[in-house]
């Protein structure tokens, strides 16, 4: 009978698991909503900066939706299982903010974890949305865009439309033109209708959207769309929408292939539906175009506000965690990592050197419309009222304000009544969130 | 009862994996739920406030509440109703198939296979206002579809969907009734000079009724809470709330806006409708139900 050595593998083993777990790297997780391209995107980022050192592994994972990706984190925070990178919308902010003991903001986590950050570098039009009224950032900008309009140059050639009207009013004049010739058979269609027509057609005219600096001022913001100049923008789309000039497609995107086939001559949708636009746009000439302000309202419009995501550090994890972190945020802002992603995808870069590589790199000039984003965003100080938006229990408000606009066009409501209880159910979420986080 | 007394211990010792099963998915959830619907609670568990009935008088003065109460009568009364007729309808015309019967059968049992969400999508693409093969088929007739504004064809949608996807179901159950009916009694019928009509009411829609009544409580239960997949894959509730149904209602709320004690209120209100609901389809219906 042969004897086998056990203990002495049992050591040989033990050393070699002991080695193992000493040059191990620290795991650390990243939930993120970037499906498909995307997702791709995101993995060959983590690989990369996994690849360049071995003290830290990025594990990304996707969670499905933003709103998935979000109930999915905050369900996790609640088992004690939360991951320690989380990527959620722009519209779960304020909930992201409120929750002081669950998230740790980016400043700190920089500055107690020695990664060379300096705020200044960042562009704060696309940061802002993701600061403190102090200034301090809470969470790094990931992925964000802005609206803007694209075109169907054959469809209004055909109607004899030279150029993209910037006003609303010369776009009302210029649509009529397009649905009498019989160019197309709807003149202008929207993705995302509150985030669009109203989050940033009040930004744009210098209008609050809410109370108390959109929010930034405190808890007891409340919704203020019902009283400006946003109730006649609803007021005209909706009269668009009588004869044709104005087409409603949905909440979400689902109003982009009444583009691409041709149905409609206009699109309003994000500046990251560009390479969407681009694959399917096969049999016509595009543009992209700035999104059109209203003369009436405002002579010189303000910069658009960014919608996307946003990268959120939990708290609860160990200091090599925080580290590895830190240092991936830092690699994340570099201006090689965000160039690269921002010409890929079509967001914003986050950083002023990687907007000036991209230039540097003739991006722009190669792919025309790529830089009308950009320059829509940062061409104007931000003022109060185009900052961003920070509102509690905003995903809720935006559901209810996009059920409020689909009542008003299927003509259920007439749109003051509409207005005005879109603002009323919202403010009622407002003082429901602020009874909750206090 | 001497044996059943030896054996004191291993009736419960076998029922306890099915018990255990119904405490940790049925019964501690539903208590956690009626615990969470006397608080308000921010999303992360930081911190929670006691408020008694406040989620409750909150869930049943909102107007969206009782709007979406009204939706859900409206669509569960005729996808109920409309499953069970076009399945007794189809099913009695299986019956009747001799050649062929098994294929007919199997086409006929198939949308049951597919999973909600997928049944809602597959509806969704044929309906889709700008790609849909059917709703570009509509507009050559002049009618214009277009389900993300208009709310009556939304409802029409999501019914026409839910039915298709609970046919199969109860069809399985009524063809299996029919072939369980004497066919002496049907013949008996014949000579007397009953004619098929007749024949239906009065014989084989009597004999049926035990399947009918055990369908009737099943699609109540399907219409309610099973019908959620295709909602949220063909509307999302909307155009304007014209098909958010009550438990769509609670998957928004607790879901989609973090509102804990607000959904959980809603989740116990519902739990009680359909409660009483089945209590009064046993209490009265089933008396009329011939065994």
């Amino acid at each position: 009978m042969i004897r086998f050595p056990t203990s002495a593998l049992a050591l040989g083993v033990a050393c070699a698991s002991l080695s193992l777990s000493s040059h191990a790297a620290t795991e650390i997780e990243w939930w993120h909503a970037m499906g498909g391209e995307l997702g791709n995107k995101v993995d060959e980022i983590a690989e990369a900066f996994n690849a360049s050192q071995s003290d830290y592994e990025i594990q990304p994972s996707f969670r499905g939706d933003y709103s998935e990706t979000m109930t999915s984190a905050i369900a996790a925070f609640r088992a004690g299982e939360a991951p320690a990178i989380v990527q959620i919308f722009e519209v779960g902010t304020a909930t992201m903010m409120a929750a002081e003991g669950a998230t740790y903001p980016v400043h700190e986590l920089m500055a107690d974890h020695g990664a060379d950050f300096d705020p200044d570098a960042y562009l704060p039009a696309v940061t802002g949305y993701y600061t403190s009224n102090d200034g301090d950032m809470l969470s790094l900008p990931f992925n964000s865009s802005t609206p803007v309009v694209y075109a169907n140059r054959d469809i209004l050639d055909a109607a004899g439309v030279e150029d993209v009207p910037d006003t609303w009013e010369a776009l009302g004049e210029a649509l009529s033109q397009v649905v009498d010739s019989g160019a197309a058979e709807c003149g202008m269609t929207t993705t995302w209708p509150s985030w669009i027509q109203l989050e940033n057609f009040s930004a744009r005219h210098d209008i609050p959207f809410a109370s108390h600096q959109n929010g930034f001022g405190g808890m007891n913001a409340r919704l203020q769309i019902n009283e400006t100049a946003a109730v006649d923008h609803i007021q005209r789309l909706n009269d668009w929408q009588e004869d044709d000039r104005f087409r409603y497609d949905g909440r979400f995107d689902e109003a982009a292939p009444a583009f691409y086939t041709g149905r409609c001559a206009l699109l309003m949708a994000s500046s990251a539906t560009l390479a969407g636009v681009r694959a399917n746009a096969e049999d016509f000439e595009f543009s992209v175009e700035r999104l059109p302000y209203s003369s009436e309202v405002i002579d010189e419009p303000q910069n658009s506000i960014i919608g996307g995501a946003s990268l959120w550090v939990t708290q609860g994890k160990s200091d090599e965690v925080y580290e590895g972190v830190a240092e991936f945020f830092s690699y994340l802002s570099s201006p090689e990592v965000q160039a690269d992603w921002h010409q890929f995808s079509g967001y914003l870069p986050i950083t002023e050197a990687a907007y000036e590589l991209s230039q540097e790199q003739n991006f722009y000039e190669d792919n025309p419309g790529t830089d009308v984003s950009i320059k829509q965003m940062t061409s104007v100080e931000p003022t109060e009222n185009s900052k961003g938006i920070r509102l509690g229990n905003m995903i809720q408000i935006r559901d209810v304000v996009e059920e409020e606009l689909e009542t008003i066009f299927n003509g259920n409501v007439d749109v003051q009544e509409g207005m005005d209880n879109a603002v009323e159910r919202s403010n009622d979420l407002l003082e429901r969130f602020q009874r909750s986080n206090s | 009862m001497a044996t059943f007394q030896r054996h004191r211990f291993t009736p419960w010792i076998l029922l306890a994996p099915q018990l255990a099963i119904i405490a940790i998915f049925f019964f501690w959830p539903a208590a956690q739920a009626i615990v969470q619907a006397f608080y308000i609670e921010d999303p992360f568990g930081l911190g929670r406030e006691f408020v008694g009935f406040e989620n409750f008088s909150r869930v049943l003065t909102s107007g969206e509440y009782l709007r979406a109460m009204g939706v859900t009568a409206l669509f569960s009364a005729t996808v109920a109703l409309g499953a069970m007729g076009l399945a007794l309808l189809l099913a009695v015309q299986a019956d009747r198939v001799i050649h062929g019967a098994s294929g007919y059968k199997t086409l006929l049992i198939w949308p049951y296979a597919v999973a909600p969400a997928v049944a809602g999508v597959l509806w969704m693409f044929m309906f889709d206002p700008n790609l849909g093969l059917l709703s570009a088929g509509l507009e050559s007739l002049g009618i214009g579809w277009n389900h993300r504004v208009n709310g009556g064809q939304a409802m029409l949608l999501v019914i026409l969907a839910s039915i298709w996807k609970q046919m199969s179901y109860n069809f399985v159950f009524f063809l299996a009734g029919l072939q369980s009916i004497p066919k002496s009694l049907l013949e008996a019928a014949a000579i007397d000079g009953a004619g098929p009509w007749r024949r239906f009411w009065t014989i084989t829609f009597p004999l049926l009724s035990p399947t009918t009544f055990f369908l009737l409580v099943m699609n109540s239960v399907y219409v309610f809470f099973e019908t959620f997949g295709t909602i949220d894959a063909t509307t999302g509730g909307g155009p304007g709330g014209a098909t958010r149904t009550l438990v769509y209602k609670v998957y928004e709320d607790g879901f989609e806006g973090y509102d804990l004690g607000l959904s959980a209120a809603q989740s116990v209100i519902l739990l009680v409708l359909v409660g009483l609901l089945t209590l009064l389809q046993f209490r009265y219906i089933e008396r009329k139900v011939q065994y």
